[in-house]
């Protein structure tokens, strides 16, 4: 594997789980239990969404065939998009939807603090952007998580609950593959592996704070990263790309 | 000489300043710090322009609005390039910016993370209602002396 096509896919990596994580969340748009976490959600959704334009930017510029951000979003069916796969898990409730928020915006951090000392000046510039809006969501997600695991017998349970339907998912953030082992290789980026400690620290504490109780249980879904994902991703681009699907080549 | 009959660097400047930003227009682009940097190439006009957050709606009405003015000042090779590096930071944002945001209702940016007073009625006494505002710049919070809800720039 030549560096580039590393590249290429570490920046689809990165961008396709901004993407779908984004677009997940955007489904509470309107939904919301209040309007300021109505608004709240739309704004993490937005950011994230930001961000999956500058690293399918990249991606696009790094492999050199002409697509744009929008053309990697919007026409790649599932087995092409290499989020993890906790990002295209469903939202179900409330609680469960900022539960998924926290243990993606603990690793986002790690990731994007890593990556702003990258050998690649782009991959460190777009880092150094989206980690300012990580941290942001992490100190709101950190917040709900401890507000509803600490909270009434009702939301407790529904967190304690959230936690071990995810748990299964948090293994794949930090699996290396050839392609983590070849950019790390070239200083571009970290391999995931070695993000675990800051990352079990981070979520240890917190949850410590919710009350809630770590799962035991060490075993991780893998196949996101290399394009095998859960029924759930298809259901998601059929409502994100259907415009463009529909009416090809359709602009603003 | 080409050169002679460009407009200078100066000139540029200040027509870049008279444009508001479009989601809070008491602040121009050059009080939120936006604009990175002016520059002629040969005959070609540079700007570089980077975004506040990465996904703000505005930043595309941003370039089309520079872009728009230049035209309208006679310039017609002009080049608009993103730059993300160094990100942008709520420190950009100038001492008069940040005296117009007040005035308009918008606490402005403090590096504790809060506001330092309301903007309406200058009381400390306040609560943060919402990390996460109308725009994504800003949070929402309440005075507790005047009661009443203000925005504030957060600050990043």
């Amino acid at each position: 594997m030549t560096r580039d096509e590393a590249l290429f896919e570490f920046a689809l990596r990165m961008g396709d789980t901004a993407l779908i994580l984004g677009h997940r969340i955007s489904e509470w748009c309107g939904h919301a239990p209040v309007i300021e976490e109505d608004i709240a959600l739309a704004n993490i959704a937005l950011d994230l969404i930001g961000q999956t334009q500058m690293w399918l930017g990249l991606a696009g510029e790094v492999e050199g065939r002409g697509r744009s951000a929008d053309d990697l979003a919007y026409l790649r069916d599932a087995w092409d998009f290499r989020n993890l796969l906790i990002a295209e898990r469903p939202n179900r409730d409330f609680g469960h939807t900022y539960m998924r928020q926290f243990l993606h915006d603990a690793y986002a951090v790690e990731m994007l603090g890593e990556l702003t000392g990258s050998a690649e000046e782009r991959v460190a510039a777009i880092a150094a952007k989206a980690l300012k809006e990580a941290q942001y969501h992490l100190e709101k997600s950190s917040e709900i998580v401890i507000g509803l695991g600490d909270g009434t017998e009702e939301s407790h349970a529904r967190m304690q609950d959230a936690l071990e339907r995810l748990w299964p998912y948090t293994g794949e953030m930090f699996a290396d593959d050839a392609v983590d082992e070849t950019l790390a290789a070239e200083s571009i980026a970290p391999k995931p592996s070695s993000l675990r400690p800051a990352w079990d620290a981070r979520v240890n504490a917190v949850l410590g704070e919710a009350t809630l109780t770590r799962p035991e249980s060490g075993f991780a879904h893998l196949g996101g990263k290399t394009g095998r994902h859960t029924e759930h991703l298809g259901h998601l681009l059929a409502e994100m790309q259907w415009l463009q699907r529909a009416y090809p080549g359709a602009t603003w | 000489m080409v050169s002679a009959t460009l407009p200078s660097l100066a000139e540029v400047r200040g027509w870049l300043a008279e444009i508001p930003d479009p989601e809070i227009p008491v602040l121009s682009l050059a009080d939120l710090g936006v604009i990175r940097d002016v520059a002629w190439e040969g005959d070609t006009l540079e700007v570089a322009l980077t975004p506040t957050y990465s996904g703000c709606p505005a930043t595309a009405f941003i370039r089309l609005e520079v872009e728009r003015k230049l035209r309208e000042k006679g310039i017609d090779k002009l080049r608009l390039v993103e730059r993300l590096d160094p990100p942008w930071t709520t420190d950009w944002i100038s001492a008069e910016g940040r005296a117009k945001l007040e005035a308009y209702g918008i606490a402005p940016p403090q590096p504790a993370g809060g506001p330092a007073r309301c903007p309406r009625c200058g009381g400390t006494d306040l609560e943060r209602v919402s990390q996460f505002g109308s725009t994504p710049c800003k949070a929402q919070w309440r005075c507790r002396d005047c009661l009443e809800p203000f925005d504030y720039f957060k600050c990043i």
